[in-house]
Parts: C-alpha cells; sequence; structure tokens
C-alpha cells in the first residue's frame, strides 16, 4: 500500500443469505482526495460504507485504513475515521454539545481540545445559538450539520459521509459543501455516497461507479466525462422545416442524429466543427435556424451510462 | 496510548456508562420494571402475612436488587437500536466488550444504587439489624455484577424494539424470582422449586443478604460469591459473542 493510501479495499464483498449486495470490489482513496461512492439505489454504496465503518463485516475480502485492517486491527482503523450516515442518529435527548463531547470522549480527545474544537466547530456550522437545545428538537438540516459537527469534532482523518446533503434545503446543503471543501483543503480525507451528481461532479476529485454490486468505473469526473465523447452533440432550432437524414450526411463527425419537432440534436465527436458546418448547409438549402449550441454530456449522463446495462457491458 | 489499549477501551467503557446513566435511569421502562415491579411484588408478599415486616427485608433487597439491576441492560441495546444510536458506538474506536461492560456498569450502579436506598430504608423502618454490613456490601456488588450481566445477555436479541427484549427480560426474570426463596425460605418450597433454586443467581444474593441480616441461608458464602461470580463472567462473555454474532451477520 502506497503511503499516500488512506483506504485499500481487495475483494470486499458482502452476501446477505442469498443476495450479493457488494460483489469483489476493489479501489484505492488517496490521502486528501474527496471520493465519491456513486451507484443507484440497492446499488451496493451504503453496505460498502459500513464494511468500511466497522458496523458490519465483510463476507470476504479485506479493507485497510491508513494500513489498519479493518477486521484484524478494526479498532485501530476506527480511530482514524468518523462516519456521518444518512439518517440522522444523534442523541435525541441529549443537547448539541453534549453530542459533540460525547464522541470526543469516545475518540479520547483531551477535554481542553474537545471543548475548543467543539466551540469551533458550532461557530462554523451555524449551531452557536443551539448549544444547549436537545437534538430532538432541531431540524433535518441542524441535525445533519450537528451530525458533522460530532463526527469532526473527533479530529478523523478520513470522513465518510452517507448522502449528507439529501433532503436538505439549499442553506444547510451549501454550507456543508463549503466546510467539506475547506477541510479538504485543510488535508482531510472524504468518502461520499451521492444520488447528487451535480454535487459528485462538482466536488469529487474521483469517483467510483457501483451498479449491483459491482465496481463499473474508477476515475475523475473529468476523465469519466472524456470517455463520453461520442456523447456530444449539436443542438440546433429550426422554424419550420428540420433538415432530412440526407443532407446531415455531409456534416463532419456526425455520428447520429434525433429530430424532436423543430429541435436537432446531432451527435458528434467534433461539435464545433458540426455546428459551423450545419450553420453553413442550413444557410445554403434555404432552412431557417433559429438558434444553435453545442453541448457536452453532464456527469448525470455518464453516471447514466455507466449504471446502464449498454455501459455496463463496456 | 493506542485506541485499543486497556486502559482506553476503560475509559471508554465509563464514556458508555455515563451516557446510559444520562440517557436511560429515567425512561419509563426503566423505573417500571426497575422500581414500581419490586415495590409492587413486595407489597403483594407482604400485605395480610403474618410475618414481620424485619423478616422479609433480606428477600425485599434482594428482589429490588434483581429488579434494578436487570432493568437497564435490556433497555439500551434495542433503544440504540431504533434510533440507530448503536452504529454511532460500533463505528467508534471501541469494541463490542467494551461498549456491553459500560452497560454493565450502568445497570450495576442503578442496582446498588436504588437496593442500598431500599436497604436503608427496611433497616430504619422495621426490626431488621444488619449483623454483617461487609457480607450485604459485598452481597450487593457481586450481585448487582451478576444481574446487570443478565440484562445486557438478554438485550443481545437483534431487535429494534425495546419492549420485546423487556418482555423477554420478564419472562426470564419473574419465574425466577419465585424458585429463589426471596420470601418463602426454602424448606417451605414445593419440591419441584427446590430443585429449581440452585439455578438461578437471585437465590445465591438471597442467600448472602439473609445471612447478613443474620438469617440462615442454603448455602455458604463462599460458594454464593464463587456462583455469583462464576454467573457474571459467563452472561458478560456470552452477550459479547452473541453481539458479535448478531454484528458479523449484519443485524
Amino acid at each position: 500500500m502506497a503511503d499516500s493510501t488512506v483506504i485499500s479495499v481487495k475483494g470486499l464483498t458482502r452476501k446477505f443469505g442469498t443476495l450479493t449486495a457488494v460483489d469483489r470490489i476493489s479501489f484505492e482513496v488517496f490521502r486528501g482526495e474527496i471520493f465519491g461512492f456513486l451507484g443507484p439505489n440497492g446499488a451496493g454504496k451504503t453496505t460498502t460504507m459500513r464494511m468500511l465503518t466497522g458496523i458490519i463485516e465483510p463476507t470476504s475480502g479485506s479493507a485497510f485504513i491508513n494500513g489498519y485492517d479493518i477486521c484484524r486491527d478494526s479498532i485501530l482503523a476506527r480511530e482514524h475515521i468518523a462516519v456521518v450516515p444518512e439518517q440522522a442518529n444523534v442523541y435525541l435527548d441529549f443537547t448539541v454539545w453534549r453530542n459533540m463531547m460525547l464522541m470526543a470522549e469516545l475518540y479520547g480527545i483531551p477535554r481542553e481540545r474537545r471543548v475548543a474544537k467543539g466551540e469551533m466547530l458550532l461557530e462554523i456550522m451555524g449551531l452557536e445559538d443551539k448549544r444547549d437545545t436537545k437534538a430532538a428538537r432541531l431540524s433535518k438540516g441542524l441535525k445533519q450539520r450537528l451530525m458533522l459537527c460530532a463526527a469532526l469534532v473527533t479530529e478523523p482523518e478520513v470522513l465518510f459521509l452517507d448522502e449528507p446533503t439529501g433532503g436538505l434545503d439549499v442553506h444547510s446543503a451549501r454550507l456543508i459543501r463549503n466546510v467539506l471543501r475547506d477541510l479538504n483543503a485543510e488535508g482531510l480525507t472524504v468518502f461520499l455516497t451521492t444520488h447528487n451528481m451535480a454535487e459528485a461532479g462538482e466536488i469529487c476529485s474521483r469517483v467510483a461507479i457501483i451498479k449491483s454490486g459491482r465496481l463499473v468505473a474508477v476515475d475523475t469526473p473529468v476523465n469519466l466525462k472524456s470517455t463520453m465523447r461520442r456523447n456530444r452533440y449539436v443542438e440546433a432550432v429550426f422554424n419550420g422545416n428540420v433538415p432530412t437524414g440526407d443532407e446531415l450526411g455531409s456534416i463532419p463527425g456526425m455520428i447520429r442524429f434525433e429530430v424532436d419537432g423543430m429541435k436537432l440534436r446531432l451527435f458528434s465527436e467534433h461539435p464545433g466543427k458540426a455546428a459551423a458546418a450545419l450553420a453553413s448547409m442550413a444557410a445554403v438549402s434555404g432552412y431557417e435556424l433559429m438558434g444553435i449550441n453545442t453541448c457536452e454530456p453532464t456527469f448525470e449522463d455518464v453516471f447514466l451510462f455507466y449504471t446502464s446495462e449498454k455501459g455496463r457491458r463496456k | 496510548m493506542s485506541a485499543a489499549s486497556p486502559g482506553r477501551q476503560l475509559r471508554c467503557s465509563l464514556v458508555v456508562m455515563k451516557k446510559n446513566v444520562m440517557l436511560y435511569y429515567l425512561k419509563p421502562p426503566v423505573l417500571i420494571f426497575g422500581i414500581l415491579f419490586p415495590v409492587v411484588f413486595f407489597m403483594a408478599f407482604s400485605i395480610g402475612r403474618k410475618m414481620s415486616p424485619g423478616v422479609m427485608v433480606p428477600g425485599m433487597v434482594s428482589m429490588v436488587l434483581w429488579f434494578t439491576a436487570t432493568a437497564v441492560g435490556p433497555l439500551v441495546t434495542p433503544w440504540e437500536r431504533r434510533a440507530k444510536t448503536y452504529e454511532r458506538l460500533v463505528s467508534a474506536p471501541v469494541s463490542i466488550g467494551s461498549i456491553l461492560a459500560g452497560d454493565v456498569l450502568s445497570g450495576f450502579l442503578f442496582g446498588l444504587v436504588i437496593s442500598s436506598v431500599a436497604a436503608a430504608l427496611g433497616t430504619f423502618f422495621t426490626d431488621a439489624v444488619i449483623r454483617d454490613p461487609f457480607l450485604l456490601i459485598g452481597g450487593m456488588v457481586a450481585g448487582a455484577m451478576a444481574f446487570s450481566s443478565m440484562g445486557v445477555l438478554l438485550s443481545a436479541p437483534p431487535s429494534a424494539n425495546p419492549s420485546n427484549i423487556m418482555l423477554l427480560s420478564n419472562l426470564v426474570r419473574l419465574p425466577l424470582l419465585f424458585v429463589s426463596g426471596v420470601f418463602v425460605p426454602m424448606e417451605r418450597m414445593p419440591m419441584w422449586a427446590r430443585w429449581m433454586m440452585p439455578l438461578s443467581p437471585l437465590s445465591y444474593v438471597s442467600a448472602l443478604f439473609r445471612l447478613a441480616y443474620g438469617q440462615n441461608a442454603f448455602c455458604p458464602v463462599w460458594f454464593c460469591f464463587l456462583i455469583l461470580a462464576a454467573f457474571a463472567f459467563v452472561m458478560f462473555h456470552a452477550a459479547r459473542k452473541f453481539h458479535a454474532m448478531y454484528k458479523s451477520r449484519g443485524l
């Protein structure tokens, strides 16, 4: 395992009876990354995260956190991590402050340090005025902030987050994303599962895509997008008639086209050149062009591609 | 200090105990099964009987210890499973054994405090006299440890519904109460109950308390302590094994 590797997963498998929830997955997460772990519902994201965080044990395979085996040296492995699960699991009868201090005490953070860190986190997460409020009285967004505080007060090297912004209001979601970015800039490694593809594409250094328990891709969002060159396209809107297939055959690099009413979507590996050629052809042939754009596939397109049957075969 | 060192794990057990004390001592199931039950049973056994109240004090104290020390353990884990806070604990650098030790300590403390109050009230308001206070304290400590370990074992089945586990714990606690010679001396118990008596840890605590109050008991002091220590050890390790087994199954 290289020095910069924080999480190393080799052939990790988890079965529940006859169901194989996670099937021989292998990947590495490097120090200082925000690593996105993506997949459709039931793909095995949460099961993988629960194995890595010691909540359940793998059926086979191994995983190491900071070089510690999650099964053999599970306590030492867990000393370096903190978890923010999808469902709020704070102690509802404890105050915000008590929840944070409980976690810090379990991780053996000395009193002075945990108090100072706790106060700093309350300020960062905008929870100062809720310090003595019981967690049961917090809104979903505030509970999520508290969970992040309770995780960060333990001074983790790796932070696991399961859908951290799911169902949150825009302010809370943005605050959490910004805090994650700032902490990552200070060296915190983040392992994140999310359904929010825009979020994954925006903040993740690398992503892994899991489908039906198997990894189908591990790479940077930019590289994954570049594997979809054939999905770049030109979108043109016409007033009246739309050019036909025979006329479009002369467009350079055209792969295929779709017509939807007066809208033409023309897929090409060179959308710039294709747009210019389409505009010239329209002028020559008498088509009235209302608008034309070149479009890149979104990260959501990448995700859909890899989690479709076609993507999986690839 | 390494997270896996015994010192750190002991500290974690104390943190878990503190958390349990703050969260669960005043929960209705603990108050009902830990305090209301022994009061009601004591009244049911004592009212209308031609027996000096002082004679009943050792039985009352052992029953209070039995109910209080076994009340916390069966509540904590299912409650935390339901609230998902159990996952918070097991993902922290704390072993299952340390979490359970914290649960045992919280039941132990609850049993010790409430049964001390019961002993003090019994001694103050009746003609009962403590002949051997050290034996009484030793019996309380050994009994509280054995009973709270049993309570933690009862919490092992992976249920997220505390009432299921409380039902299970009462299925165990109530029958044992009647075969342990708490209120009825052994010589007046039916033969089948006399055969059952040595199987119940409550019998040995009851015997120790009877001896501490100057009454007769069915077995010697050293044997009672030996059995209670062995019982606590077996219960705790069985609880640890079961919790680990259910965890490995993902339950």
